[in-house]
């Protein structure tokens, strides 16, 4: 190779390199701004909010009077405090239902022996086209007959019965792919079933069940539609994001109060996206076929 | 034959005892007998609780959490026992329903029952009582609105899909070329969004495309206030028909790179570097490299994000309905189907609104399952 020729080479590489330079940045800064906008606009006064875009605080950075937690505190004193226990309370249990029935269920599909097995599995991957959508109605009919609606039992199931084929089907793959010999030799040695599965198979199957707690976790949290039907509007009721909805469905009145909302709606998600990045990954690669 | 132990610590500690002898077998008895009851009013009492509002809320949540999650490992323990207790031969068969008899009855109530009986009822009249045949589908197909909310979704799934795979495929391409501890921050930037729900990232949307009529105010959403800076007119952007589809597509764009993107990355880096290295010294250029070499490679990770995208799109409501709530020309099938139920009380063209979300995914998920049970069997 010639040095005429490396040198051409070598300004290419570099002019092509700021290209990839601005390219990522031009993407990265449209992806990360309205949400930075809207952190600034969270911390901002009332009245700035309404009247001024957040961009204008880059002159008053400094300016202490710019900068407020107010709205926070007024955030969680109307309503938001509330719904942040009420989606608590829908959440964990929506997921810990679900992943237990799942695995007892795997277990059984993966380990047991009886009539209907491989059919029955069948069945339940197969359920995973059917979109919630489907249920609503008939669900809804059932628990006004039963006078559910409205309280967290009712929710948690519904969420349960979403989140089973999904379930079902990732911890049955990775648990029928556990080395058959440890149960073997646990048989052996007088172990029955519930040992087995408790002792052995669940300690083994942490990677799934994280994987699938984390993405059930971030979309029973994140959910609108099934919270709004089966927990309703009621104030006393509300999970976040029918609040939020709700707050942002007021106009003008409840702008400057928005930001902070938003950000009290999303603060627990964040922190499992920040502290376990890699199983949040993992669990949205595993959700891929969700119905 | 098995013998069924009586409970976990026994099988370490009491190895050849009889683990059916009288003493043992009278308390697991009392034990299960009380046991299924128990659970039973602590169901009814976590509804009731839920329902009453004098309670402090701290206590009902606190209440509700231990319920909701101790509940549900003390049913199967309860079982188990109960199982136990029946003669070894009975207890053999008995104990896979134990296992896996939950999940086909909350299966079975939450997913078969609901969508046969939607299918049921979107052949029926709006109160659910008259047989209509293909009536509420035959409207759904001709009436104006409908139409609109059809062909809105059809261009949904069109265009979202597509723009987060192209975009998503493009930063992963891009970022990999950058060094490791740069390209793991730029990577988690566009990944963030992932953990905002839809209403979320439709606040934050509301801030940029916010709209003031000139002489109220100044303009607080970016995109307004880039254009004031610059000497043109604000646009209310949600009120241009047909372009505001196309903004509330952007919001869910900006939702689903992230995942494209970390997926298809991971894919782009799985590809042997040898392969790329032989392209680029037979005089291909980066581009032939990409599109000849790496694209064709991961063609089927692709695939399964653009479905995945898609079947996300093709239901989205959440975003329609809080920025616009369908109005001025935007809405989508999924977002009709709840408001015809809830606004509306049309149950019949509600039912045949899912009906038809339903038909529309069932094709693209076989594509997923069968290529994701394939990918599993290759591991």
């Amino acid at each position: 190779m010639s040095g005429t020729d490396s040198e051409n080479v070598g300004q290419g590489r570099i002019s092509r390199k700021a290209l990839i330079y601005v390219a990522i940045s031009i993407i990265t800064i449209t992806w990360v701004l309205p949400t930075l906008g809207l952190l600034i606009n969270s911390f901002r006064n009332p009245q700035d909010i309404r009247t001024s875009g957040w961009w204008t605080v880059l002159g008053e950075v400094l300016d202490p009077s710019t900068w407020t937690l107010q709205n926070y505190q007024v955030v969680l004193d109307e309503g938001f405090g509330n719904a942040f226990l009420n989606t608590l309370a829908v959440t964990v249990p929506a997921v810990v239902i679900p992943l237990t029935i799942a695995a007892f269920a795997a277990y059984a599909f993966a380990w047991m022996e009886f009539p209907g097995r491989n059919i029955l599995f069948l069945v339940v991957v197969g359920l995973m086209v059917v979109p919630l959508q489907m249920a609503l109605i008939p669900i809804l009919r059932l628990y006004t007959t039963l006078d559910l609606t409205g309280t967290f039992p009712a929710i948690w199931l519904a969420h349960t019965g979403f989140g089973l084929p999904l379930a079902t089907y990732l911890l049955r793959n990775y648990m029928g792919s556990l080395p058959s010999e440890v149960m073997e030799s646990a048989r052996v040695d007088g172990a029955n079933h519930w040992v087995i599965f408790t002792r052995i198979i669940l300690p083994l199957s942490v990677p799934v069940l994280a994987s699938f707690a984390i993405f059930q976790f971030l979309w029973v949290w994140n959910d609108y539609l099934v919270a709004l039907i089966f927990l309703g509007i009621e104030p006393d009721k509300r999970v976040l994001n029918v609040e939020l909805a709700d707050l942002a469905g007021r106009g003008e009145g409840a702008l400057s109060l928005l930001p902070a909302a938003a950000f009290v709606t999303m603060l627990l998600p964040l922190a499992v996206f920040f502290g376990l990045q890699r199983y949040f990954v993992r669990g949205l690669t595993a959700g891929s076929v969700k119905g | 034959m098995t013998t069924p132990l009586s409970s976990p610590e026994y099988d370490s500690t009491s190895e050849g005892l009889d683990p059916t002898s009288p003493a043992r077998r009278r308390f697991t008895k009392a034990v299960t007998v009380l046991a299924i009851p128990t659970l039973i009013f602590v169901f009814a009492l976590a509804v009731q609780l839920s329902k009453d509002s004098d309670i402090p809320k701290l206590a009902q949540v606190a209440v509700a959490l231990l319920l909701g999650v101790l509940g549900i490992w003390a049913l199967y323990w309860a079982m188990d026992r109960a199982v136990s207790l029946l003669p070894a031969r009975w207890a053999v068969r008995a104990r896979p329903l134990v296992f896996v008899g939950p999940a086909l009855l909350a299966l079975t109530v939450f997913l078969v029952y609901p969508a046969t009986h939607t299918i049921i009822i979107s052949f029926f009249d709006n109160g659910s009582d008259v047989f209509v045949g293909l009536d509420n589908y035959s409207t759904i197909l001709t009436e104006d609105k409908y139409q609109r909310g059809i062909i809105n979704s059809v261009l949904w799934v069109l265009a979202v899909p597509a723009l987060s795979v192209a975009i998503g495929l493009g930063y992963a391409t891009l970022v990999d070329k950058l060094r490791p501890r740069t390209e793991t921050i730029a990577k988690s930037l566009i990944f963030l969004p992932m953990a905002i729900s839809f209403v979320g990232a439709s606040v934050v949307w509301a801030f940029m495309y916010y709209f003031r009529p000139e002489g109220f105010g100044a303009q607080i959403g970016l995109l307004n206030g880039i254009l004031v800076a610059l000497g043109l007119d604000p646009v209310n952007w949600l009120n241009q028909e047909p372009w505001n589809n196309g903004f509330l597509m952007f919001i869910l764009i900006w939702l689903q790179v992230g995942f494209s993107m970390v997926i298809l990355s991971a894919a782009i880096k799985g590809v042997p570097t040898e392969l790329q290295e032989a392209s680029r010294i037979d005089g291909a250029t980066e581009w032939q490299t990409f599109r000849r070499i790496t694209v064709p490679m991961i063609a089927s990770t692709i695939v399964v994000v653009w479905t995945t995208v898609a079947i996300t799109t093709w239901k989205v409501f959440d975003i329609v309905a809080v920025m616009t709530g369908g109005r001025n020309g935007t809405q989508v099938i999924a977002q009709q189907m709840v408001e015809e139920f809830f606004d509306f009380r049309r149950f019949g063209i509600g039912a045949a609104l899912a009906v038809i979300l339903f038909i529309a995914v069932i094709p693209i998920l076989v594509v997923n399952i069968r290529r994701f049970q394939a990918q599993e069997e290759m591991r």
